[in-house]
């Protein structure tokens, strides 16, 4: 059942095969270079490795929505994180086709003493974006954040609501080929939040693929055409997301 | 709708293509140069924007060791009139060093919560914080003008060898500063001991014991191994002594300050993958 091919092909959106993700953690609490050197003097500098991920296999249309599913510490954020190449494997191939949006806490790398403007371009910039590009997105930015005037002042001046707006409007002001959602976004107020809602909708519509990490049985199987189900950093099973969904609430909740 | 005409990173990536890191990653700094411009910009205007003793405080601060310095061992050297610009001119390029250096390995730290979460070249904030130091440097060699007039030293022409050794000095610091940081990746608490490191190396430069007092004691052999010493010679020559270095000065200095930049490079770029694993 089986739907791998060896090579991806042109409607390949993501592309993993064989990929093993391997933690090798020392036994004992190693932080510090000085206790590292002790230990390692001692003869006591000993590893056990754990795998996060094992030998995962996995293909991605484009335009897909595809779920992840999986208890807390399955491998789900390990996963993502390998195909937004934060991690690379320790075994087996990744292959990504398009711009794979950002895993990124909204703002992370803003700095309270510089203004609105200045974070943009900051933020952006983090997120990989060149000037001219930014300079090109700049006006819907500021229409989507709603920040007015407080735009040229310094950044500790904002609410915690204007912050996440700038935040969330910088991280989606670019369409990704590939969208990753993970946990469900809760910015702003209740209007800021339907807003939100609206620019995933138009995200989905315009073809990007869709990864959908969520705990919520229900949304997956209602959004998602296919799903995976993780156990342990083993896949499960892949396939329908009907049928995914019904074996991960069988695990979890029993017959 | 279009979505394939978005931004550079919407390429094919795929990691049984990767290449030798150490050029792959001199590529993706390429691409990331605006990022690098972002950051130095960050730490610049976050330091003097809206506050103009920031910039005073660039200016006072080898000012001030220097009055410090002159008064303590002028007395002891004999060096008369000209030690207070000899000690500024050499604390000039050595807080050049020692402040890039602690300042990446802070960037680094603060930096580990974004590599956890979003792809980055891993040497851009290393590299942008030498910028950040070339910045201030520029703002430095104002006091130590200043000085130079005081004390009647003269302005020679080789001044103009300055961004020369300015650069050798740059590509030494960043070597140095990469190779702290991949330390400093694994085992946090490198950054609270290089401080140590940092004070004796100074003691066993010649930044503000002259020279000759080296080259006394143990041979010259200190001089020898410290690999800071010729870059920062070179420096003092064409600022302070109004002397062309030879060939071999030349040569001695940009082999060590490039040897540096190399290890360092490979090093960092050979373990950056696994950072993510670790911080």
């Amino acid at each position: 059942m089986s739907n791998l091919s060896p090579e991806p092909h042109n409607d390949t959106a993501i592309f993993l095969s064989g990929v093993s993700v391997r933690y090798r953690l020392p036994s004992e609490n190693v932080a510090t270079l000085k206790e590292y050197l002790i230990r390692l003097i001692q003869g006591k500098v000993r590893y056990h490795s754990f795998m996060a991920l094992n030998d995962v296999n996995l293909v991605v249309k484009k335009g897909e929505i595809f779920g992840i599913l999986g208890r807390n510490g399955a491998g789900k954020s390990t996963l993502l994180k390998v195909i937004s190449r934060v991690l690379i494997p320790t075994q087996g191939r990744v292959w990504i086709n398009g711009m794979v949006s950002p895993l990124l806490e909204l703002g992370a790398g803003f700095h309270p003493e510089l203004t609105g403007m200045e974070n943009i371009h900051l933020n952006a910039t983090l997120l990989g974006h060149s000037r001219k590009e930014i300079k090109q997105k700049i006006p819907a930015i500021l229409d989507f954040a709603e920040i007015g005037e407080f735009i040229e002042a310094p950044l500790r001046t904002y609410s915690s609501g204007m912050v996440a707006r700038l935040g969330f409007s910088v991280a989606t002001a670019w369409l990704p080929d590939i969208l990753i959602l993970d946990e469900v976004l809760s910015v702003g107020d209740a209007a800021f939040g339907q807003k939100c809602t609206e620019r995933m909708r138009s995200f989905r519509e315009s073809g990007a693929t869709v990864l959908l990490v969520s705990h919520a049985i229900d949304t997956v199987r209602s959004l998602c055409q296919r799903a995976l189900l993780l156990e342990h950093g083993n896949v499960l099973e892949i396939g329908p997301a009907s049928e995914v969904s019904e074996k991960y609430s069988q695990m979890i909740f029993g017959k | 709708m279009d979505n394939q005409s978005t931004p550079s990173r919407s390429a094919i990536y795929d990691s049984s293509k990767q290449r030798f890191s150490a050029i792959e990653e001199l590529r993706s700094v390429f691409r990331y140069r605006d990022l690098i411009f972002q950051l130095i910009r960050r730490d610049i205007v976050t330091r003097y924007k809206r506050s103009a003793l920031g910039i005073l405080w660039t200016m006072l601060n080898p000012l001030g060791t220097m009055l410090i310095l002159s008064v303590v061992f002028s007395q002891i050297f004999k060096m008369g009139g000209t030690y207070p610009a000899y000690i500024i001119t050499n604390l000039v390029a050595w807080n050049f060093f020692s402040q890039t250096t602690a300042a990446s390995l802070n960037a680094m730290l603060w930096g580990s919560s974004l590599f956890k979460n979003i792809y980055l070249p891993r040497t851009s904030f290393v590299v942008a914080t030498i910028g950040t130091g070339l910045v201030n440097t520029l703002l430095a060699l104002v006091p130590l003008v200043f000085i130079y007039l005081v004390t009647g030293v003269p302005v020679h022409a080789t001044v103009l060898l300055l961004p020369v050794s300015m650069l050798l000095l740059a590509a030494f610091s960043l070597g140095i500063s990469l190779i702290l940081s991949t330390f400093v990746a694994f085992f946090p608490d490198v950054a609270e001991m290089y401080p140590i490191l940092l004070t004796a190396w100074m003691y066993l430069t010649p930044i503000i014991i002259p020279e000759e007092i080296y080259t006394k004691i143990l041979g010259g052999w200190l001089l020898r191994i410290n690999p800071l010493f010729p870059v920062i010679k070179v420096f003092r020559m064409v600022t302070f002594d109004g002397k062309v270095p030879t060939l071999a000065e030349w040569g001695i200095a940009a082999g060590f300050a490039l040897g540096t930049l190399l290890i360092g490079w490979i090093f960092f770029t050979q373990k950056s993958n696994s950072f993510a694993y670790h911080v």
